[in-house]
Parts: C-alpha cells; structure tokens; sequence
C-alpha cells in the first residue's frame, strides 16, 4: 500500500491556502443532499458537526454519554495555544509551529504542523465570539500565560477550566444546529462497527445503550472523533468511558493505525492509593509554572515534607535542566520522577510520586495569587487527598494522559478508507511523538472548525456515491458480526469481572510498555497479551442481557479490543528501536539519560495494517521530510 | 470500614423500582463514593447478581455525567461536591446510607440510579448560545470585555448540567440551570443580541419540558457541586421580564404554552 499524504509543496506559508483553493466546492444547495456521520462530540467531532450543520450538510452525531457536553474534551483543565503575540514576547504563527515540531521530536509532518499553527488564531476569535469566557485583564483584553515548556505566553485560558469552556461552546453551536434539524444526535449510542461498501466508508453500527437496539446507519462520509486509547492501560486521566472501538474496529476494517506507541505520560497525577483505585486525575501543568518538584535528597527519608530542610531536598528538574527547570517537556518530567522514585526518594506511602512545593511561590506572589490562578485545582486535590496543598506540598506522579498514535491520515484528514475521516487525538497527525501543553484542545478545535469541513466538501463533490441502504451485504454483515459478539461476550459464562482482566491488561501495559520501555520487556508483554486475551473470551462474567441498560456489556465490548490494541502497541514499541518523545527505550539514550533519535532509520510515521486477530499486522512507512525545522537533539538544559 | 446501603433498584423505566439493602464490607478512607460502588459491583458480579446501574464518566467533577441522592441530598453530604469527587473519609464505619436517583418528572430513570437528562440539552438547544457560525468571527480583542463581567460570566457558566439543582429542588425546577446559561451569555458583550430571544425560548421550552417553576427556596444553590448562585435566576427572571417589556418576540408566540402562574408540579 502506498501511503500519499496529498502533502501540498511550495512555500509553507501559503500551502493550506494554495490547497484549500485547489479543494473542490459542494454547491449549497446540494449539502443537505449528503449525509455525514460524525461519531463522538468533543471539541473535534463536537465542532465538525456543528460546522458541518451550519454548512447545510444533513448530520447525524452520535455518543455514548448521556449527552454531547459530557466528552472528556471537558476535562482539559490548562488552556489553548494560539500565536497571537497579544503579549508583544517574540511569538508568531512560525514560532508555535517551530515549537510543535521540536516538542514532537521531530515525528510529525511540517504541513499538518504548520496548519495547525495558522488556524490557533482563528479558533480564539471563534472562541470568543460564541461566547467562551476567556480570562481576562482589566483593559478587557485577553489574558495569556506560558504554559507546559512555552518560553512565550500563548496560552489563552478560563481559570483552570478551559476545555470545559471550549466544549461548551462547541456543545452550544452543535445544539444550535439541534434545534434548526440540521444535525440529529444520538446520544448513549456507541459505534460497533464501521461498514464500508464498494471500498469507501458508507455507514456505522451502532449500539442504542438503553434498549439493546443495533442499528444500521448510511452517509456518504463517516467521521470518527472518538478520543485517544490511554485507557488501554486501565489506569489513565482519560473518562471512565474512553474508549478505543471505533478506530480499532474501523483499523479492522482496513484503515491504518500510525504511531501506536506514541502515548503521553503526564507528570503531574496524583499518585495511585490502593488496588480499587479507578482512574486517575490530572493536576494542570501549569502548575508546574509556580510549584517546585522535589524529593529527598536521601532515600528512604520518612519525614514529613515540612520538616526537610532546604538543604536536604533535590529540586531534581532545576538541578538538571537550570535554563528550563520545572518547565521541561512532559515525558523528561515524567522520565525523572520516575528515575528518583526508582532510586528510593519516591513519597507518600507507595514511594511512587514526587513532592509539587508552592511554598516559595506563595510566600513570593501571596495566598491570594496562587488561589486566584490555581484555587479550583487545590481545592480538587484537597478533595480526593484530604490534605491542604497550601501548606503541605502536593504529591504527583506521572500517568498516561494522552496517545499521540492514532489512525493515520492525510493532510485532508481522511483515512486510508476513502470517505473516512479521523479528528482530534483519534487520529496521528499533530504532535509527533510528544504533545505539548494546551495543544490537543487547539488540534481539535483546528481540526473540527476549520480543517475538515473544507476537506470533506472536496470528497464528497468528486466522488460519485452509488445509493445504498441498510440492507446492503456490507450492513447486514457488520450488524451480524456485532451481535454474534456481544451474544458471545454474554454467553461466556466466566467468572471474573470485565474490570479484573482490564486491570491486569493495564498493568502489563503500564510496566512494560510505560513510562520506559525495553526490547526485553515488551517481547515478555507481547508473550503475555495473547494468553491473558485468551483467557478473558473463555473466563470473562458479563451479568445481565443485551437490551437493557448493561454497563458491563458496555465495556466487556471495549476491553475485548484493548487487548487488540494491547499488542499492537508493545509490537510497535518494539519495532521502533529509538527513543523520542513519549517512546523512551532504555537502550537508546545519550550518556546523560536523554531519550537518542534515530533519524537516518527511524525519520517515518509507523502505519499499521491489520492481517487478522493473532496475525502480525503489516508495516507501512511514511517517510517524514524536514525542510524547515531541522532535526536537532532536543536540550532543555 | 463497613458501609450499610439501601439502594434504589429499577431495571428499566417501565418497571417497578424498589429499595435493596447491600453491605461494603471494605471500604476504606481514600476511596471515592464511586470507587465504593466499584467494590460493591465487582462483588455483586462475582456472586452472580446484576451490579448497580449508575451513570458517571470523567470522576473528575467535570463532565456532570454522575450524581444521585445520597440519604436524601444530591451528591452527598460535602458542599460543592459531586460525588465522583466525594470521598469515603467523610463517612464513618457503620453509616447506613439510602442512594435513590434524581426524581424528576422531566428525568425519567433509564436504570437505577441513573436517568435520562436529555431535556437539559433541549433547553440548550431552544436557545442556550450565541448564534456564530464558524468562520464569522471578528477578531478576539476586537470587543474588550471587562474583567469582572467576564469572571461573573464564568462564574456562572461553570455549570456542569448534572442535575442536582432539578433533583433537590421541591419543585423540580431546572430555574438555576436554566439561568445559569443566560447568565453566563447575558453578561457578554457577545450575548447581548440575542438576550431577549434566549430567555424568553429556554424558559418556554424548560416548562415544556415538564420542570416547575422557582418559589425561591434555594435548595438547588446549597447542593450545586459548582456553587452557582441563586443570582443566576434573578437574572433569568429579569431578562425573561425585560423581553416582555422590549423584546420583539412575546413568549406567546414563541411557545405553545403561555405564561403560567408558578407551579409546584414536577416532582414525581
């Protein structure tokens, strides 16, 4: 297969522009003549089917939460990039690009890269339009701060709610779109299948969560903005429901999965309590701007933090790194959290996390400041600690976040099935293998604004679409393959819990293939992963039945394809013998510990074809070309 | 620490619910109330029975997916709180509590404690945004916004639409999440167009939907996991008032329903 990426050449500048024209138009009045289905209603797939609503395009949206503002877009706490330059600091669209492509360690391709940079702007004017509250100062004006390694401040924010503000806007133009009956939503309806006819993407399966019901759907374009697979790893930031079944069963139905190995490791959790624990939850990066992180500077040292004095303690990231300090980039936060703990210094009662002090900064700015930037933040880590990180520094430790990886596409967003498209964190494109802070909410918003309902027009205006309906083979079959599964998943007749086997799926996963990965190592997961995924179809207990409201069901379904995606990534984890980014391999790192590229083999996007369950997939490269930012050893020093 | 829980069992909204009693044997401080359930679910699994139904997502205190009663207050005893974010620490061994879901007319219960919520996202849709189409945009700074209207704006617009202030409320008013929304867009200047027109929709359609009406009791701001103030719905009553007196479109025509007296109705 080979891979065209529909990269425009020419001057970077003005290639989206030079593209966007050479994109063929659908004429408006036969929009409402398409059918788009968009699954998922976060700040990707929430905008594109507004947008593509207001367009005049016939919409059919769907989630499994109750309703479209749940998406756990909702969760992202920090802000959103644009380069602006509001604050006069040497900022520019070619700076944000700049930084995108060097945070990425030089995994990801220019164009998407500068794109991505271009639109930031656009989507804080949009913002700002629908209403999104953004911080402001007295004049009136926008607020910015530096944010996750930024060394301008271009991050527009709303306290430490942004995503939940920005999905509210996109949430409130989709309803709009509700009410004017150009988009129909579906939600607590989950994507089981993705059904493609004649080679191109026609239509869905879905699950109704309440009554059972499957049910066929056919447009002539299918959307996938259904969120990253860090859940895979059981343990993560990401929603209890976040799950990967619409990229893996659309993987199975022939579109590449490119980068699986590239996940995130956010540096600033709190840390695990106990076996029950369920999930984990992010405190903001930007935090790190006013906290210090430290450990002990011996190991084993039980006092309480209070009582170490200055002297004894190893700010380990401003030791390390004196020019970026606690600044640096997720994965070398992470990395070094994790290398103290494994020397013994790590605290709090499993010795896995590392001390966040804003002892200096309050007695710096004042209570009154840092309650004013951070309050919401102490105060949810009071709730879920019991402790007071105004006078007792907070503990963190790193977990999966984010996963870069995701279903490959081209520049037009479109996947290798013709007619299907990927947004937002489901799909590759953006960060590389590294995404910076307050990026994933601008890629969404890019994506979902001002990429896709542009691309989709070219698709649908130049391709001819035979008319099918749901009793097509191709749908009779997909909706036959989904019961059989679920029939199976219930008739199992196990005993041990979906929740078990995904937990010890995630602890595989979270050793092996986590933070620091070796080619031992994930050759022992990848021999583990097929038995273990044996086990859960003959040992598994799904209680209940098909057509009530089965939560077990539910994620009986996404787990049976974590394990899929499992194996997928360790093998690609393997195959990639570098480190960069979130992929650390022990056996590639400089004499300093830092993560060593490997770009004369390694300078390409990972895409996986799938050759059947057990089958090892197929590898597609597609070469990555620097022609601006070129490839340097990432120093943070 | 031994929890004792009555909870509410409905298999489906046509079904007859009724209270079942359960034991947590071992729950402990650091666990979330949901992560109990968790315990509680996985054992009920391993004996063979059907865990309990709830409805929950982020566990962040975010998304607004989760939320029921606990011994008669919605999400539990811990103010601005939801109980995702609510902790075992705030009980003690031996607590007996009673978990029922949000009783609402306009909430049908879908399963045991959780319910269907989608007339929150109708009111949305009647009128809860500011009509800019993507690609509209002038640009950010070009309105100035002054500071405390932009932080009363999102004071107001950090409603999560979970539901508490509908299920404590003895009228089953969706009054404070209703004006939540026209508080947060009535304080902008990028609202302002659309001011009159938006009250005057959601009011109508939240009546159609089947809530009641605010007597001003204020139960909905005392368990609201995101403290907004009652303040919300002065400002919807104001604007939907003013829109009487200025605006361009009556409430009569805009609805089937026309203007009711308050009604304590709703509750079922």
């Amino acid at each position: 297969m080979e891979l065209d990426s529909k990269t425009p050449s020419g001057p970077i500048e003005t290639r989206w522009d030079r593209h966007k024209f050479n994109l063929k138009l659908v004429n408006p009045a036969n929009k409402r003549k398409y059918t788009i289905i968009v699954v998922g209603t976060g700040l990707a797939g929430g905008s594109a089917a507004a947008t593509l609503g207001e367009l005049g395009y016939n919409v059919l949206n769907f989630c499994y939460q109750d309703s479209p503002r749940r998406a756990h877009s909702i969760a992202a706490q920090g802000g959103i990039n644009a380069a602006k330059n509001y604050r006069n600091d040497g900022d520019s669209v070619y700076r944000l690009f700049y930084d995108t492509v060097k945070g990425g360690d030089f995994r990801a391709r220019e164009s998407n890269v500068y794109r991505l940079a271009q639109l930031s702007v656009n989507i804080i004017d949009q913002c700002v339009a629908q209403g999104v509250p953004f911080a402001r100062e007295y004049s009136g004006y926008l607020d910015n701060r530096s944010f996750g390694g930024a060394q301008v401040s271009r991050t527009f924010y709303a306290r430490g709610q942004t995503g939940q503000q920005l999905l509210l806007g996109a949430y409130q133009a989709l309803e709009r779109q509700i009410g004017a009956g150009t988009v129909r939503m579906f939600p607590r309806h989950e994507m089981l299948e993705l059904v493609v006819v004649d080679g191109k993407a026609r239509g869905i399966v879905t699950r109704d969560m309440v009554t059972g019901k499957f049910e066929s759907w056919v447009a002539d374009a299918v959307v996938l903005a259904t969120g990253g697979y860090g859940n895979a790893y059981y343990l993560s930031t990401n929603a209890k429901g976040c799950n990967a079944t619409a990229i893996w069963r659309a993987y199975k139905r022939g579109a590449l999965f490119a980068n699986p190995c590239f996940t995130q490791i956010h540096p600033t959790c709190i840390p695990v309590t106990g076996e029950y624990q369920s999930k984990l939850t992010l405190m903001s990066e930007s935090l790190r701007n006013d906290g210090r992180i430290w450990v002990p500077l011996k190991a084993g040292d039980k006092r309480s933090p209070n009582s170490i004095p200055e002297a004894e303690r190893d700010y380990f990231l401003e030791r390390k790194y004196p020019s970026f300090g606690n600044l640096v980039p997720r994965d070398v936060a992470s990395r070094n959290a994790k290398a103290v703990c494994d020397e013994g210094r790590g605290v709090g009662e499993s010795g896995l996390g590392v001390y966040l002090d804003f002892r200096e900064a309050i007695e710096r700015l004042g209570k009154h400041v840092i309650r004013e930037r951070y309050g919401n933040l102490f105060d949810m880590y009071e709730r879920i600690t019991g402790e007071d990180p105004y006078n007792v520094p907070m503990r963190i430790y790193p977990a999966i976040h984010y996963t870069m990886g995701g279903l490959w596409v081209d520049y037009n967003l479109m996947s290798t099935i013709p007619g299907m498209y990927v947004l937002g964190e489901a799909n590759f494109s953006d960060h590389g293998a590294n995404r910076l802070g307050a990026s994933a909410l601008m890629q969404g918003l890019a994506d979902g604004y001002f990429v896709l309902p542009y691309t989709i027009g070219d698709y649908l205006a130049g391709t001819k679409l035979p008319k099918v309906d749901a009793s097509h083979a191709a749908f009779r079959d997909a909706e036959n393959q989904v019961t059989c599964q679920v029939k199976r998943l219930l008739e199992t007749g196990g005993a041990r819990s979906v929740d078990s086997f995904h937990r010890d799926l995630g602890k595989l996963l979270w050793e092996y293939c986590g933070m620091s990965r070796t080619a031992e190592g994930l050759k022992h997961a990848l021999g583990e992963i097929p038995g273990l995924r044996e086990r859960y179809w003959r040992e598994v207990r799904v209680p209940g039945t098909n057509e009530d409201f089965n939560q077990s069901l539910e994620k009986a379904g996404r787990v049976a394809d974590f394990f899929e995606l499992a194996e997928l990534i360790c093998l690609d984890a393997l195959d990639r013998s570098e480190s960069c980014g979130g992929h650390f391999r022990e056996e590639y790192q400089t004499p300093e510990g830092e993560a060593l590229r490997n770009d004369e083999q390694y300078s390409y996007t990972a895409a996986w074809e799938f050759k059947g369950v057990g089958q090892p997939p197929a590898l597609h490269k597609e070469p990555l070309v620097f022609e601006y930012v070129h490839p340097s050893q990432r120093s943070y020093k | 620490m031994r929890i004792i829980l009555h909870v509410w069992r409905q298999r489906n909204a046509t079904e007859k619910g009724r209270m079942v009693r359960y034991e947590v044997a071992e729950a402990n401080q650091e666990m979330s109330f949901l992560e109990m359930l968790d315990v509680l679910n996985e054992d009920l699994i391993a004996k063979g029975e059907e865990p309990v139904a709830f409805d929950h997502d982020c566990r962040e205190g975010i998304c607004g997916m989760c939320g029921f009663m606990i011994s008669g207050v919605a999400h539990g005893p811990l103010k601005g709180t939801t109980v995702c974010q609510l902790h075992m620490r705030h009980f003690k061994d031996g607590d007996e509590l009673y978990l029922e879901p949000w009783r609402a007319k306009a909430f049908p219960v879908i399963r045991d404690l959780a319910v269907d919520r989608g007339a929150f996202d109708r009111i949305i849709a009647a009128g809860g945004f500011i009509s800019a189409s993507t690609g509209s945009a002038p640009e950010a700074n070009s309105i100035p916004v002054p500071k405390d209207d932009a932080e009363l704006a999102m004071d107001a617009a950090a409603c999560i639409g979970c539901g508490a202030c509908v299920a404590m409320c003895p009228n089953a008013s969706a009054a404070l999440f209703t004006g939540a929304k026209i508080a947060h867009l009535g304080r902008l200047p990028q609202g302002q167009p659309e001011r009159e027109r938006r009250a005057i929709a959601m009011v109508a359609q939240a009546n159609a939907e089947g809530f009641g009406s605010c007597t001003n009791i204020g139960e909905c701001e005392a368990v609201c996991p995101k403290e907004i103030k009652l303040e919300a719905i002065a400002r919807m009553n104001h604007d939907f008032l003013r829109a009487a007196w200025v605006g361009r479109e009556s409430y009569r025509e805009d609805s089937e329903e026309t203007v009711e007296e308050p009604k304590a109705g709703g509750r079922r």
